[in-house]
């Protein structure tokens, strides 16, 4: 084994949440501390984001995107990359709703303060609600046919400069509009001095605080640039860790080091397991061409859904049609008419649904649905098919019996769809808000961090990413994850300063 | 049973009627994409991927005296429609595992995706001009 130069302070992950810390914690480093982020994932170059589809997802998720829950019925999206999940985002970004922040319930963490914290990032990304003429077909139908159907539709503000409207966003945009944090927040930390390398996994951390890290080479004829390390496994010490791996990352990590963890760890687990629904209207309408996701419906407190546009590439388009054969081929050959949903249910967390580790350490995530959650995905599947029939489609392919719901449908959505057409492993549902794990909370016998990511008992190791949410959060995280690790950073300094008197 | 096997191919045109006009090189261009999808998963998987199919293969004996191989295209929708709505999650796991790679298969390829009007493009509005 290698071993390499001792760091101070070594960041895990490069995401939301690793990608603030480095930044955050960056001008430390004119002070002489050692700052170390260490990605998975490799470090892309511009030109690596073709917008193929397969080949995309191959390079940039999991499992190419198939990573599933333990009885395979859902599928989990998240990415590795310098940058993480922020890099296949469509860069949707939403504060914390007030009610969950209380609901939460974590001593010392304030709704207030969250939200002046991710308003930061909002300014330093950019966001902002695109200009209507950027707004495509798919999106404003969304939006006249909610109003119709009487719903309250809201736009979402976006993380992007300079968007052309290539629709590719989950398959890393190829014109670098998305202002994720391998845009602003590493490369601002790497000038400052911060040390990412790329293609390093953290297999252990140790009770010496160090870690087991494994660097791979880059195979032939993969995307991205080899690392910044030569390929072998490292000893790497350090003082403070700071875990952002992402839900399953991070609380995989922590379940196979040999820590004394708190009970809780890998308990938790939510995701907004979300379906995506289509519609075909008469006529073409702009769909694969704009920014995919510009409005919502936000039914969390009341329905336990939220509702947003989207669009989707062939393959994951046809995936998530229930059914197959002649009545599923009619649909995608009708590609250049389909309006798309995605409804999200809003998930809370429940006993047994967790993230574990299997005999060689890799993560297992078990999962099942409750029939609330159930419930959420009807209701919204519902209230989906009320808008696309409001904003003139002809038919919605939807989990039904059979499928395909027609106009004359539309009065009798009660009846034609119920939560016995949602059984598992009849239907595509997939999630990409993936939180809890290690969650925060007021001691270790009910959490496993306080309100400053702190796991109780270790203070050298701290969580900075979506795995703290002790609950789910109903609404796109990113900018929540960007606010709590903020607070990580700061309370890194404030220590790190006490120590220095 | 390999990838390429009588049984994938007859549940691949019952998925995707159009697949049975493919020709040759477009059959080898669908199967490559399912075996680097499945050759990209465990051992574990791969042995129960093979498994199902074997069970695919064999299941409808027993209601219509024929592999499914063999079975006209209107019962082997029929089977297949029932594997989706089995009542063992395993049963329905299967089918929904085998059909993705189907779909991944077909629709995988840019042919597929500029047959169906897909016309996603780098340069976004520009290029719709």
């Amino acid at each position: 084994m290698s071993t390499s130069p001792s760091y101070d302070i070594v960041v895990i992950g490069s995401g939301a949440g690793g990608g603030t810390v480095a930044q955050e914690l960056a001008p430390l480093v004119r002070d002489g501390v050692r700052i170390l982020v260490l990605e998975k994932g490799p470090r892309f170059a511009d030109q690596d984001f073709t917008g193929r589809e397969l080949e995309m997802a191959d390079a940039l998720y999991q499992d190419g995107g198939a990573f599933l829950t333990r009885d395979g019925t859902m599928t989990l999206a998240f990415a590795s990359a310098y940058g993480g999940s922020t890099v296949v985002y469509t860069g949707t970004s939403l504060t914390a709703p007030q009610r969950v922040i209380r609901a939460w319930g974590v001593p010392g963490l304030d709704h207030g303060d969250l939200t002046r914290r991710s308003a930061k990032y909002a300014e330093q990304n950019n966001v902002h609600p695109l200009d209507d003429p950027l707004i495509n077909d798919n999106n404003r139908l969304f939006v006249e046919g909610g109003r119709k159907a009487g719903y309250l539709v809201e736009q979402f503000p976006v993380n992007v400069k300079g968007c052309r409207g290539s629709s590719l966003c989950n398959l890393g945009c190829p014109n670098q509009a998305k202002q994720g944090t391998n845009r602003v927040q590493l490369p601002r930390a790497e000038r400052s001095g911060v040390e990412v390398v790329t293609r390093a996994e953290v297999l252990r951390v140790e009770r010496d605080r160090s870690l087991t890290v494994r660097v791979t080479e880059k195979a032939a004829g993969t995307k991205g640039a080899p690392s910044e390390w030569a390929p072998g496994d490292y000893h790497v010490r350090t003082r403070i860790v700071v875990a952002a791996a992402g839900a399953i990352g991070t609380s995989a990590l922590l379940l196979r080091s040999p820590l004394p963890a708190p009970r809780s760890l890998g308990h938790g687990f939510t995701c907004h397991p979300a379906l995506i629904l289509v519609a075909e209207h008469p006529h073409p309408i702009t769909n694969d061409v704009g920014h995919p996701k510009s409005y919502f419906v936000d039914h969390a407190a009341s329905e336990r859904f939220v509702l947003e546009t989207c669009m989707y590439f062939p393959f994951v388009t046809a995936k998530s049609l229930t059914g197959f054969g002649p009545t599923h081929s009619a649909i995608m050959h009708a590609f250049p008419r389909l309006q798309m949903i995605l409804i999200l249910a809003c998930d809370h967390a429940a006993p047994g649904n967790r993230i574990a580790v299997n005999r060689t350490g890799s993560p297992v995530v078990h999962y099942r649905f409750t029939p609330q959650t159930i419930d959420g995905l009807v209701r919204g599947t519902r209230a989906a098919a009320r808008i696309f029939f409001a904003a003139g489609a002809r038919r919605v392919h939807a989990p039904a019996d059979p499928p395909l719901l027609q106009a004359a449908d539309a009065d009798r959505l009660e009846e034609r769809v119920t939560a016995r057409h949602f059984r598992p492993g009849m239907l595509a549902v997939s999630a990409a808000h993936l939180m809890g794990g290690c969650g925060m909370g007021r001691s270790a016998a009910d959490s496993v961090t306080d309100a400053w990511g702190r796991v109780h008992g270790l203070p050298w190791l701290r969580v900075a990413d979506a795995s703290l949410f002790p609950d789910s959060l109903e609404i796109n995280p990113y900018l929540t994850i960007m606010g709590l690790a903020d607070r990580v950073a700061e309370g890194i300094r404030q220590d790190w300063a006490a120590t220095r008197g | 049973m390999t990838l390429s096997s009588p049984v994938l191919r007859a549940v691949a045109t019952c998925v995707v009627p159009e697949a049975a006009r493919l020709d040759p090189a477009q059959w080898d261009e669908l199967e490559a994409i399912v075996a680097r999808a499945v050759a990209a998963r465990s051992r574990a998987v791969q042995r129960q991927l093979a498994l199902f199919l074997t069970l695919l293969e064999w299941l409808p004996l027993l209601r219509y005296a024929r592999r499914l191989s063999r079975l006209d295209p209107v019962r082997r929708a029929k089977f297949l429609d029932r594997m989706q709505r089995a009542p063992l999650l395993l049963l329905r796991r299967g089918f929904w595992g085998v059909r993705t790679l189907i779909l991944m298969g077909y629709y995988g390829r840019p042919a597929a995706a500029a047959d169906i009007g897909y016309r996603a493009d780098a340069r976004g509005w520009e290029a719709r001009r």
